[in-house]
């Protein structure tokens, strides 16, 4: 009796069902949240298909950011790949099927990955920023070039993706593009929430946090690194192609540094190392943004300074992390 | 007895100052070695040269009589040369639990899965489940390493370095920080520790290097002054004049 009462800690773990538990709770969260805002917002589904679109810029750059302690902003770079191979595929290619359209955004977006790990990773800390820098210049440099398949700075235009397996044209109301990106969102936050719990996404936090004792333990870091690179550029092309998929153009503006650095600010605001955070972050400031600057458009990007300011100062775990330490302390303290 | 370890003629300076002169060792399987010298002999230096983590000016490194003096720190860990660090590197975020979960995982190659997890795996927690108990840190599993005693983060650092099964360990001061009523925590782990493992030791308790080694070599400004059995440790001349010598002025003048 005595052994099994030692053993029982381990044997039965933290049992198997809980985190399948709270990742459900995660995905009715989500569809709960995507049904209100389909009713409330009826006139604004555009609006809500960008930020869904946006929500997988930033998930990509919280697997590299949040749990590899990359610091980049020069992310926009894979998501931009994912617009533009997905909205070239139609328009030069006639691949108008809309799935596959995000599968190859998809892979742009990996390949735009592995590139740009590449290079980002070869630099640390200051020189890792300024490198990422020069890569979403380069990236949009070359789009604007390449203006024979991407229009240059006209954008990509005449992007008519079919109707979704066939059935579900895309209307001009926007519906069928916003169920369509709930439902990629869905799937993606589902096998990213498997990545994060997997071996390899305990070794990627591990990376974060101590990345000598990682490779004393045999791990190689640059490689692993490189690997979640890649995911996040597969993750971040699904993005983008659903945004060439839902505004049918692409533009210049999708390979830039503002939307690089954006991003980068939602996942601060958010909560950096959470896809809960990811996901509230981009909420909450394309929100922000959509109400302060048609209230008053000169001085938006002033209140979103103040906003940001006041998250870093005094919620540096971001809105998410703070919420769940603030619930623990009382969870904790009613105990 | 074969050799499973050699370092043959190891040199490293910083600038201009001589922090390993011409180091030799060699190890035995089976080996139980301490590494002893006065603070800033150049122990730590040694073990980040031979496992990677410093590059010598010139020197070699064999596991098992292969060169591995060009491979990097991982490679090292595979070919089966593991260390612990003198003041501890863990990921405080993460759980003892998760810590050595991911150790054994690497070991078998498995860390790289993009899915599944080591609670679902019977084998790696039963693994794990043993290790953290020999170290008496069954009760911490579940804890952040941040939020636990330094004594036990040390005694984590040993059990990371048993997951990983080495041919070859080198521990810096595995017992430095760990309260003196729980360095016998340290020691039974060392007992732990498979018989034809061999394990060098650096430590400045000398009670714990008595009772640990078989063999103690004495390091003192880069150089190796003593190699030999601990019996005749301390009647080396030199030896009492490099170490005990200091370690004597140090505790007159305290
Ligand atoms: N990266 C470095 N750059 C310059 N000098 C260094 C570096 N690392 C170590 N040293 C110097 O090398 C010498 C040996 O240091 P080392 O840490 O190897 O000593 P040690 O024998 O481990 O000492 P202790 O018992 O205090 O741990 C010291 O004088 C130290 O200042
Ligand atoms: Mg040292």
């Amino acid at each position: 009796m005595s052994a099994t009462e030692i053993s029982a800690p381990f044997e039965q773990a933290k049992p198997m069902r809980r985190p399948w538990q709270r990742d459900l709770a995660g995905v009715l969260i989500i569809g709960v949240a995507a049904v209100a805002g389909y009713f409330l917002f009826p006139d604004n589904l555009a609006l809500l298909t960008r930020i869904i679109a946006i929500m997988l810029l930033v998930l990509s750059l919280d697997l590299v950011t949040g749990y590899c302690g990359v610091a980049t902003l020069g992310h926009a770079a894979l998501f931009g790949a994912g617009a533009y191979a997905a909205g070239i595929a139609a328009v030069t290619f006639g691949i108008t099927e809309p799935l596959s359209m995000v599968a190859i955004g998809a892979i742009a977006g990996a390949v735009a990955g592995l590139v740009s790990g590449v290079v980002i990773l070869r630099g640390h800390g200051l020189a890792q920023l300024v490198l990422s820098i020069a890569v979403i210049h380069l990236f949009h440099e070359a789009a604007n070039k390449a203006s024979t398949y991407t229009g240059g700075s006209d954008g990509l235009s005449g992007i008519a993706p079919d109707p979704v397996f066939g059935l579900f044209a895309f209307d001009l109301w926007g519906r069928t593009a916003y169920v369509f990106g709930i439902g990629l969102l869905i799937l993606v936050f589902v096998l990213l929430r498997i990545l994060v719990r997997s071996p390899f996404g305990t070794l990627c936090r591990g990376i974060r946090q101590d990345p000598i004792r990682v490779s004393a333990m045999g791990a190689s870091v640059k490689a692993s690194l490189i690997k979640m690179y890649v995911i996040s550029g597969a993750v971040a092309g699904v993005g983008g192609a659903l945004n060439a998929v839902s505004t049918q153009v692409v533009g210049l503006d999708s390979l830039s540094f503002t939307n690089s650095a954006e991003a980068l600010v939602m996942l601060v605001l958010g909560g950096a190392g959470s896809l809960y955070g990811a996901l509230v972050g981009t909420i909450v400031f394309m929100w922000f943004e959509h109400v302060v600057s048609a209230a008053n458009p000169f001085h938006w990007l002033t209140i979103v300074g103040a906003l940001l300011i006041a998250v870093v100062l005094f919620a540096p775990k971001g809105l998410y992390g703070t919420a769940v330490t603030l619930m623990k302390r009382f969870i904790g303290s009613r105990q | 007895m074969s050799a499973i370890f050699e370092v043959e003629r190891l040199k490293k300076s910083f600038g201009g100052l001589d922090v390993t002169k011409d180091v030799s060792l060699s190890m035995a399987k089976g080996d139980r070695i301490a590494l002893i010298g006065p603070n800033g002999a150049g122990k730590t230096t040694f073990v980040n040269l031979v496992t990677g983590h410093l590059q010598p000016n010139s020197g070699r490194v064999l596991m098992d009589g292969e060169d591995i003096s060009k491979f990097n720190p991982m490679r090292r860990v595979k070919a089966g040369l593991v260390r612990s660090f003198q003041v501890t590197r863990l990921f405080s975020e993460m759980t003892p639990e998760e810590h050595v979960a991911l150790a054994i995982l690497q070991r078998e190659g498995k860390s790289g899965r993009l899915a599944g997890n080591f609670h679902a795996m019977p084998q790696v927690m039963r693994e794990m489940g043993s290790i953290l108990e020999t170290l008496n840190l069954g009760t911490l599993a579940t804890v952040p390493v941040g939020e636990i005693a330094y004594g036990q983060q040390r005694l984590l650092e040993i059990a990371l370095a048993m997951a990983l099964r080495p041919k070859v360990l080198l521990l810096d001061e595995p017992a430095a920080g760990v309260p003196h009523s729980d360095t016998f925590l340290i020691e039974n782990a060392l007992a732990q520790l498979p018989d034809d493992l061999a394990v060098l030791m650096i430590e400045h308790d000398m009670d714990l290097v008595f009772r640990f080694a078989k063999r103690v070599v004495v390091l003192a400004a880069g150089e190796i002054i003593f190699d030999g059995s601990p019996r005749a440790v301390t009647d080396d001349a030199r030896v009492r004049e490099a170490y005990l010598g200091s370690y004597a002025h140090a505790s007159s003048a305290a």
